[in-house]
């Protein structure tokens, strides 16, 4: 049966409280959740409390700042500081999102609640591991099929008409904050494809470029890849680039139909 | 590498994780099913509103009134569509309710034969009685 509990050792307790500096004029608590591989400790929730009027506006700022200046054990992926690689991916405030670009100002009163992506395996802290949803979206095969020679003195080109197909879903990081918010995922991410696979399936179905889109349909046609989908919407909702992979799922699901008949 | 595929514990299997992503490829179906679930869908909208229509008008009726409102032809197709679009949209639904959540091989298989000889004894049986009441 799907697992609605927690096992024994996930639980998780409360932590350590790391309070602000005297002086701190404007603070705001962040419980995180922390776990360490290298002890056999459950997972616990710690609080900090930052001094905003001393930190920038984003949450990611934030986690810097504590590491810098509060508690250099907190882990977690960061890089562009931006929205574009998508490393920062976590579950902030109750949705996923990128620390980057989710200011704290946006976060519900109270407490600002950090938690890794739900349901995949944590390796340290605040960093999953994502070596499954690497190899899924490695298994759709990304990039162009063709079968046509490409012309001898010049790239294959495409109208302006067919570029706009491809707005929407070029775009995607692959943070994995839409296929890591959808119920069909946490219950079925062995065999099911996800969200943000199926969006980059459907981008290279759409690429008027591409001229296998038999086989990539082939591949997808699947009840468990393509068909857990059942439109729960969480991914749409989540998106931090505010792209539609529910829209693209359904967009493959309608073109299935239109090769078979009905 | 792999920590965990969905609720499998794969560390130290010595497998790419793309053995894992790949699986056991794709089945080639599904869309027969996503199809029949949409067409039945449709079916029993209309069906539904015009059942609780025919019951509104039965409250107050009595055995003999009843049977009588059953037996008439046009109502007695109209349920046997009802029936059999309900049972089959039910068994399909809760088909995939259980691949989503049992993951235990032999319960899911379990439920799966129940579900399908369920639905189908319920419809038969609800058939039996339509078809005898009208054609009494």
């Amino acid at each position: 049966m799907a697992e609605f509990t927690l096992p024994k050792n996930s639980k998780v307790r409360k932590g350590k409280k790391f309070p602000a500096k005297t002086g701190a004029k404007n603070v705001r608590t962040f419980r995180i959740y922390r776990w360490n591989p290298d002890d056999a400790e459950n997972p616990r929730v710690d609080e900090y409390e930052v001094d905003l009027a001393a930190c920038g506006p984003m949450v990611l700022d934030a986690l810097i700042k504590i590491k810098n200046e509060i508690d250099s054990t907190l882990t977690f992926r960061r890089s562009c500081r931006e929205g574009i690689c998508g490393s920062c991916a976590m579950n902030i405030d109750g949705g996923n999102t990128l620390a980057c670009t989710k200011a704290i100002e946006d976060c519900d009163a109270g407490d600002v609640k950090i938690y890794p992506l739900p349901h995949m395996p944590v390796v340290k802290d605040l960093v999953p591991d994502m070596t499954h949803f690497y190899a899924q979206h490695a298994s759709i095969k990304p990039w162009i099929r063709t079968q046509s020679a490409p012309p001898p003195d010049s790239e294959r080109l495409q109208s302006v008409e067919d570029r706009k197909k491809l707005d929407g879903l070029y775009e995607c990081i692959l943070c994995a904050c839409c296929s890591t918010a959808c119920p069909s995922y946490w219950w079925n991410s062995d065999k099911y494809l996800g969200p943000a696979i199926l969006l980059q399936a459907y981008r290279w179905i759409a690429d008027s470029r591409d001229e296998d889109t038999g086989a990539r349909l082939d591949e997808l046609e699947d009840p468990f890849k393509l068909y857990r989908c059942h439109t729960i919407m969480n991914c749409t909702n989540t998106c931090p680039k505010g792209l539609n992979p529910a829209k693209a799922i359904g967009e493959i699901k309608k073109l299935m139909v239109e090769r078979k008949g009905t | 590498m792999n920590v965990r595929v969905g609720t499998d514990d794969v560390r130290g299997q010595l497998r790419n994780p793309m053995k894992y992503a790949r699986g056991l490829g794709s089945a080639q179906s599904g869309v027969r099913h996503w199809w029949l679930q949409r067409l039945t869908a449709v079916a029993l909208a209309p069906l539904s509103l015009w059942f609780l229509w025919l019951c509104a008008g039965l409250v107050h009726a009595d055995y003999a009134a009843v049977r009588a409102a059953i037996a008439e032809p046009v109502h007695a197709v109209l349920l046997v569509a009802l029936v059999v679009s309900l049972f089959w949209h039910g068994a399909l639904g809760l088909q995939v309710v259980i691949e989503d959540y049992v993951h235990t091989r032999w319960q899911e298989i379990t439920l799966q034969i129940l579900v399908r000889f369920g639905a189908f004894l319920a419809a038969v049986a609800c058939l039996f009685a339509i078809v005898r009441i009208a054609l009494h």
